[in-house]
């Protein structure tokens, strides 16, 4: 069986978000990491690889730089890395990003693509179901457990209030939760290898079935008309008293607040 | 594309078991707003099987027509027929704004749908409202009037982006639930009922559902409470949350809680607020043992009324407060839980 999964290196907005004096995000100061939706599925590609063999390749668009969580899931396991990065890549919205990992997909076999239902960055869950719609394939998402029964999956996809059992043929595309389980630490010995692995990169003309027009900020169809750092409502009152007075206190404003 | 040809603002009624999601009824109010601004109407699209009579409803809440896909292929949500149903009315009916509840559903529907008709797709509004692009004129650079701009946090709620989809048609949101606003339901009103069916044949994308497992909870919807009573790790314990149900009840509230709660399993996911869980604006919002990181604030510091209590007087959340209570919430929730018992029997 030949899994792909789709990772992305994210900024780490949990560790700690870090300001610039005029109130912007400082990127460059933020930690980066694989985003976590994608490495428990890197995780559940690994487990299918565990208990009935499996080639697993990870598949990542983004800067250079960006061959860190490639390394990172090759130490963890994974078999092979391919890079997509191109200057006329980027500016990429959901449907340009997506319409690049498709073109990149087809280049490879693959029973199973796995990509994490969203990034903590964008937040969208739109890439996984809009690359398996340019490649034809049934998608699932939100799955909270994913199975191999022949040559097909059996998934548990969330909803808010249930979950549907699900049975998909292959090749088709599952969108992983993190809650789907605890990733694997890389080992010493797999962190070794990884960075005697070779590392496939691919830029604009390797992609096969795209064209340009659909590709890169040009072939975003959402544009940012405005983008700005929140403005946070600023801090109200702050009393320190002896709990009666501040039982009073409270009371008195909720009165005030017609709450009350 | 000629974009003169998309005209209305269409909704997608999500129902669930034959039900109409309230994110339909926000979606349509919502949706009035931007019909009267483009001077146009309202279309929900219901799709489903056996649903032609919830038609009357999404009158009540605003739409002046109703498209209803009605297959059995449809009776429980799977992607690629939804897809199909709404995919089908796009092609066919050309809206120019559509819009999909930001929900399990329509956050699969949403992107399959769009990358099928080829157009853009903003994910999880929280406003939406009828301007120019770009919103400022740049030199000789035309600007388009009578466009949808979504606004939507990002980075974890520490950034927000205005987007626009000038040039592709329709323009498509997801739309958070709990953000939008419904409008009082107007009995007896009725729309113009159309129905529409474009085939369904299976093929491979047509997944089988083995089973549906409904997770039997007796859970309240924490995004349409009025007060929310929301306790974190400083609470201590599950059964201390006691307290806190004490002074829901006398407030006629609700609880919620923070993250940590949840990891910790004192509390169901359903009643997390933040980031990854529900965003809430309730009339007043109680932050009780809750430190308020940005994870936390990004879902509730749009209510009308913050109050926290905490022992940390360095805590964050009283930078997002408008009365921050430094102390130890087990001698103070009590407290205000009886006074206020007595001070609303007094009134």
């Amino acid at each position: 069986m030949k899994i792909v999964v789709c990772i992305k290196q994210v900024p780490d907005t949990k560790g700690g978000v870090k300001f610039n004096p005029d109130g912007t995000l400082d990127r460059g100061a933020m930690l980066t990491i694989m985003n976590p939706d994608d490495k428990a599925g890197l995780e559940a590609a690994l487990r299918l690889k565990d208990q009935y063999g499996a080639e697993v390749t990870v598949l990542t668009m983004g800067l250079p730089k960006a061959e860190e969580v490639l390394r990172e899931a090759m130490a963890m396991g994974a078999d092979n890395g391919i890079l997509v990065t191109d200057r006329v890549l980027g500016g990429a919205d959901t449907w340009a990003t997506s319409t690049t990992i498709a073109g990149a997909l087809r280049n490879i076999d693959y029973d199973l693509i796995i990509t994490g239902r969203q990034a903590i960055d964008g937040d969208t869950a739109q890439v996984g179901p809009q690359i398996s719609e340019h490649l034809d394939i049934p998608v699932i998402s939100y799955a909270q457990d994913i199975k191999v029964d022949g040559d097909s999956v059996i998934v548990q996809r969330q909803y808010e209030d249930r979950y549907h059992e699900v049975k998909a043929k292959m090749p088709c595309l599952v969108t992983a939760l993190s809650e789907l389980n605890e990733p694997r630490y890389m080992t010493p010995g797999g962190i070794f290898d990884a960075y005697d692995k070779e590392i496939t990169v691919w830029g604009r003309a390797d992609l096969k079935d795209v064209d340009d027009s659909n590709l890169g900020l040009k072939g975003s169809p959402t544009k940012i008309a405005k983008a700005s750092d929140k403005v946070r409502k600023g801090a109200g009152e702050k009393v320190t008293l002896d709990p009666d007075e501040a039982v009073k206190y409270l009371i008195g404003k909720l009165e005030e607040k017609h709450v009350i | 594309m000629n974009l003169e040809e998309y005209k209305g603002v269409f909704v997608f009624a999500q129902q669930v078991d034959n039900e109409i999601s309230s994110i339909a009824f926000e979606l349509l109010g919502k949706a009035k707003d931007l019909a009267s601004d483009l001077n146009t109407d309202v279309t929900a699209v219901l799709v489903g099987y056996n649903v032609k009579g919830l038609a009357d409803q999404l009158a009540e809440y605003g739409a002046d027509k109703v498209i209803v896909v009605d297959d059995p292929e449809l009776k429980d949500y799977r992607t690629e027929p939804y897809t199909h149903a709404l995919a089908s009315v796009i092609n066919e009916y050309k809206p120019e704004i559509v819009l999909v509840g930001a929900t399990a559903i329509g956050r699969d529907l949403g992107p399959r749908v769009s990358a099928r008709v080829k157009t853009g797709l903003t994910a999880d509004c929280t406003v939406l409202e009828i301007g120019n692009f770009p919103i400022n004129k740049i030199g000789n650079q035309p600007q388009k009037e009578n466009q949808l701009l979504m606004t939507r946090p990002a980075f974890g709620g520490n950034t927000i982006a205005t987007i626009a989809c000038p040039d592709n048609r329709p323009q498509m949101a997801t739309v958070r639930a709990g953000v939008m606003q419904k409008i009082d339901p107007i009995k007896g009103a009725k729309a113009e009922v159309i129905e529409f069916n474009p085939g369904f044949t299976p093929d491979n994308k047509y997944v089988e559902i083995l089973n549906i497992v409904k997770e039997v909870k007796d859970v309240v919807d924490i995004s349409e409470a009025k007060i929310l009573v929301s306790g974190g790790r400083g609470v201590g314990s599950a059964e201390n949350f006691k307290l806190l149900d004490d002074l829901a009840e006398v407030l006629g509230g609700t609880v919620s809680c923070s993250r940590a709660v949840v990891d910790d399993g004192w509390k169901e996911k359903e009643l997390q607020v933040g980031q990854t869980g529900k965003t809430v604006r309730p009339q007043v919002y109680f932050a009780i043992g809750i430190s308020g990181a940005i994870q936390h604030t990004a879902g509730m510091e749009d209510s009308d009324l913050i109050i926290a209590i905490n022992k940390d007087e360095n805590a964050p959340i009283f930078d997002v407060a408008d009365y921050g209570i430094v102390g130890d919430l087990n001698k103070i929730v009590p407290m205000l839980t009886e006074q206020l018992k007595a001070a609303i029997a007094n009134k």
